[in-house]
């Protein structure tokens, strides 16, 4: 990797970086599973969206235009000097696909959290890495209460490619959270450099 | 690990910035560069400059900056948005006080040494 005036009083050289995507619906556990491998707590950050009115003449000006705060948690994994992993949750709604095209350039991969009560909200994640061809993994976050499915089921139910790994995981549990990660960064692995992540482009 | 001390908090978070984004950054709304939510950020000097002219935001970034943090760490500690602070971190990049390592050049993988100290790293956590 090159680095960018990388001669800090001569010699420092910056760690590589590592960004994996923690997708899935609202309420699927998303922050839980970044909370529960982190060396921190999950923090907060926030990008701020202008939309351009419609009526390009409008001369209102200021009114034309509307501001939305669209928030990522994320945290933040020390691997060693050389290298930091960060788990970014994706923004949940799906006006925000803006965020979603940000957030996978120069992603190392995705895990899509799935809850089999609400199995379609991971959908739209689904169907946006496969579009981006950014390799994913799910992860079914197991509910107390909820009744259980074989990973078969899951996978029949949400029509993924025979290559995409299914497991199960519990998102509060750090040793289940780790898991899904190694899966995840096994599977980029197996992927090869085949495939690019590319925006979507909504 | 631990992070950088915390100033003396005055307000409650929720409460979010007292200042608008747009008056930290001088009133400059784009940034000129595009940088990586992860894209690293670590300064090249140990305290900011005593002369006028480095925004009181930009001193932070530098003190913050004394390990490698990512952009999204900069913002989230700062409590800006990330735009906010890509604007405020171009003008520390034309001083020359803090250097960028953006992953977006990176054009391919990483190795097979990186994904083995991934697994072995996690797996050791």
């Amino acid at each position: 990797m090159d680095y960018v005036n990388s001669e800090r009083t001569g010699h420092a050289t910056l760690p590589t970086a590592i960004k994996i995507l923690i997708a899935g619906g609202f309420g699927v556990g998303k922050t839980t599973l970044v909370g529960s491998v982190s060396e921190t707590k999950p923090l907060r950050t926030e990008e701020v969206l202008s939309e351009q009115g419609v009526g390009v003449d409008d001369i209102s000006g200021v009114e034309a235009k509307s501001t939305t705060t669209v928030a990522m948690d994320f945290g933040r994994i020390t691997i060693s000097e050389e290298l930091v992993l960060y788990l970014f949750g994706t923004p949940g709604q799906d006006r925000f696909w803006f965020v979603w095209d940000e957030l996978t350039i120069g992603a190392l991969g995705a895990v899509v959290l799935a809850d089999t009560r609400r199995l379609a909200d991971c959908f739209p994640s689904v169907d946006y890495f496969e579009r981006a061809r950014l390799p994913f993994i799910v992860a079914v976050n197991c509910f107390e209460n909820a009744r259980q499915y074989s990973l078969d089921e899951v996978r029949l139910a949400l029509d993924l490619d025979p290559d995409v790994p299914v497991m199960m995981c519990d998102a509060r549990e750090r040793q289940s959270s780790k898991e899904v990660l190694v899966a995840l960064i096994e599977h980029v692995k197996k992927q090869g450099l085949t495939r690019r992540p590319e925006p979507v482009g909504h | 690990m631990t992070m950088p001390d915390e100033e003396p908090v005055w307000l409650d978070d929720a409460a979010g910035p007292v200042v608008r984004p747009y008056a930290v950054t001088g009133g400059r709304a784009k940034p000129a560069n595009s940088f990586n939510v992860v894209a690293l950020v670590l300064a090249t000097r140990s305290a900011p400059p005593s002369e006028v002219g480095i925004a009181p935001e930009q001193a932070r970034i530098i003190h913050l900056c004394q390990r490698p943090l990512a952009l999204a760490e900069v913002a989230a500690h700062l409590s800006l948005p990330l735009g906010t602070v890509r604007v405020l971190l171009d003008g520390l990049i034309a001083q020359g006080f803090v250097q960028v390592n953006d992953p977006r050049q990176a054009a391919t993988l990483p190795d097979d040494s990186v994904f083995e100290a991934l697994i072995n790293g996690l797996r050791q956590l």
